[in-house]
């Protein structure tokens, strides 16, 4: 059986970074969840860091470079995403927005996206709910229930009566995007443009184009 | 093989002097350019169309004609016609007039524009820009070809018993390129009617045309028009040249950095991806000749040698150096071209210049 292939998308800034961190550990949970005898997962890790020159150049330019080419390429081709960024001024950061901007608004339809931030305490914690996850609606992606926010203070907690612990937070997330991921085993359709101006398949013949005109009126 | 010089037609100050232009100078200045390059062997010179500031090239056959009446040779030609926003009927009459007046030499490329409120501003909607495409275009090629014309469509007022005047010149239409930087279905619409595709393929990376130019040489095939190898092919470029190429890189850089569509890039960058050449006439020579690698054998290379606020002395070395190198490049092309492979497209009219007419089938 083919590998699962998992992209997991950081905004992280630093390096070390807990953007990073935390994408790791989510790819990690569900890379677990999802391998067994049957089925490896391809992980790959797409810092944003080191494409942002690239990324600012694409949106002026109204092209990619190679590696940032090759980054969306892997992002939508991907059976799984994991999508993290550190939490701005109440929202996702510019690098992370611009990002997704560069991507197709049907490039994701129906993919898995498991989504997480980072910030300096919790009460940035619902920019997940009110910023991430129409973002990735909006793309038609498949959002799992459980969204991930780690704050600075959470690397160092147990958790307490009203909250789980980070840990466990990431497993159950992770689980449900390995559930998503697992039951997605047909080979992805590419119900998106497939980008690709020489696939002569994806050709409309010129009479239909000649044809639709008269239906529209 | 058709050289040619391309202009979008941008009011810019110079950013070296700081000295500013006017638009009376820069249409003057496009003039000029014209007829200087016919003067240094170039066989094609193309406006664009725009309909906003900072570009003075809203009326191209205005332009055009004045051209026409300075020069005898070089075929007058657009870069791009809006397909999508002029009305097809004063298209047909507009480019009739001067096909007359220009003794033949006219050929016109279509395209969609890249300025998305040109369209409410002469009343369409830009999400109907490909429909728009299709339909004014078919209705266009019949007027040029149909000498009473009864029509009706979605975007524009039936049409009953109307003759476009004045007729084709001696019934031959003008030739027509479409231009598209990623619409399949424009390279589908050049390869069903067989007319050429322009990729100008300046601003992007080359791989990105090459499954474009690719798949309108297949269509071409599958509508009957001839081999693939035979599509008519036209494609863009962007050159400045000095004698020394450090030299060319040192006095190019500022006007690099003053045009907009490249985004901050730096120019080694650019050069590298692009089809743009910053050197000596010789790397002008070498690069173009690559293109040809990449895209197959080709009918026309339009270059792009006035943006970006060059003073007019500038830009008129750039065509003397060009006079050096095009019989190099004409020569070197023509030799690697096949027999079976047609010359760029010419009106009978000018059968004495053209030594090959792209004939109409389909």
């Amino acid at each position: 059986m083919e590998p699962l292939r998992m992209v997991a998308v950081s905004a992280g800034l630093s390096d070390p970074s807990s953007t990073r961190l935390l994408a790791d550990r989510l790819a990690d949970a569900a890379r677990r969840r999802l391998e067994g005898p049957e089925r490896t997962v391809d992980v790959r890790v797409v810092e944003l860091r080191e494409l942002a020159v690239d990324i600012a150049h694409h949106l002026t330019r109204g092209y990619p470079s190679p590696a940032l080419e090759e980054a969306i390429r892997a992002v939508t081709r991907a059976d799984g995403l994991i999508a993290v960024t550190p939490i701005f001024n109440a929202s996702y950061s510019g690098l992370f927005k611009s990002f997704f901007d560069l991507i197709e608004p049907n490039a994701l339809a129906g993919t898995p996206v498991l989504i997480g931030a980072t910030g300096g305490t919790a009460r940035h914690s619902l920019a997940l709910e009110h910023a991430l996850r129409p973002l990735f609606a909006y793309l038609r992606a498949v959002v799992v229930p459980t969204a991930v926010f780690a704050a600075t203070d959470d690397w160092g907690a147990a958790g307490d009566s009203h909250t789980e612990a980070l840990p466990a937070r990431i497993t159950r997330a992770a689980g449900e995007l390995a559930d998503l991921m697992r039951a997605r085993t047909a080979p992805r359709t590419p119900i998106h443009d497939s980008g690709d101006p020489a696939d002569a398949t994806a050709v409309v013949p010129f009479a239909e184009l000649l044809a639709t005109l008269g239906r529209r009126a | 093989m058709q050289f040619g010089v391309f202009t979008i037609g941008d009011v810019k100050a110079d950013p070296v002097s700081g000295r500013p232009s006017s638009e009376q100078a820069r249409l003057r200045m496009m003039a000029a350019v014209a007829t200087k390059a016919e003067e240094v062997g170039f066989d094609v010179f193309a406006t664009g169309e725009h309909h906003n500031p900072p570009f003075v090239a809203s009326s191209p056959t205005t332009l055009l004609a004045f051209i026409a009446a300075r020069t005898r040779r070089i075929i007058l030609s657009t870069s791009t016609t809006l397909i999508t926003t002029n009305d097809p009927v004063k298209i047909a009459e507009d480019y009739a007039v001067l096909q007359h007046l220009a003794n033949g030499r006219v050929d016109l490329m279509m395209g969609r524009g890249n300025t998305g409120p040109v369209y409410p501003w002469f009343g369409q909607d830009i999400r109907n820009g490909i429909p728009l495409a299709i339909e004014n275009y078919a209705l266009l090629r019949r007027l040029w070809r149909e000498d009473v014309v009864d029509w009706q469509g979605e975007f524009r007022t039936p049409l009953q018993s109307f003759t476009s005047t004045p007729r084709p010149l001696d019934g031959v239409p003008p030739f027509v390129w479409h231009g598209s930087v990623r619409s399949q279905e424009i390279a589908e619409q050049a390869a069903y009617y067989g007319d050429g595709f322009f990729a100008n393929h300046i601003f992007f990376p080359r791989r990105h045309f090459v499954g474009l130019v690719n798949l309108y040489r297949q269509r071409f095939e599958h509508y009957g028009h001839g081999a693939a190898d035979q599509a008519i092919v036209g494609l863009g470029g962007q050159t400045f040249m000095r004698r020394r190429s450090q030299d060319a890189v040192r006095d190019y850089r500022p006007y690099f950095r003053s045009i907009p569509v490249y985004g901050g890039a730096s120019l080694e960058d650019v050069t590298e991806q692009t089809p743009l050449t910053v050197g000596s006439p010789q790397q002008v020579i070498d690069k173009t000749l690559s293109f040809r690698e990449t895209f197959g054998d080709y009918q026309r290379q339009l270059f792009n040698l006035d943006a970006g606020g060059l003073p007019e002395k500038t830009v008129m070395e750039q065509l003397d150096l060009f006079g050096e190198i095009l019989p190099v490049l004409r020569r070197e092309f023509d030799a690697r071209r096949p027999a079976h492979v047609p010359d760029g497209p010419v009106h009978p009219a000018l059968g004495s210049h053209g030594d090959a007419v792209v004939t109409e089938r389909g």
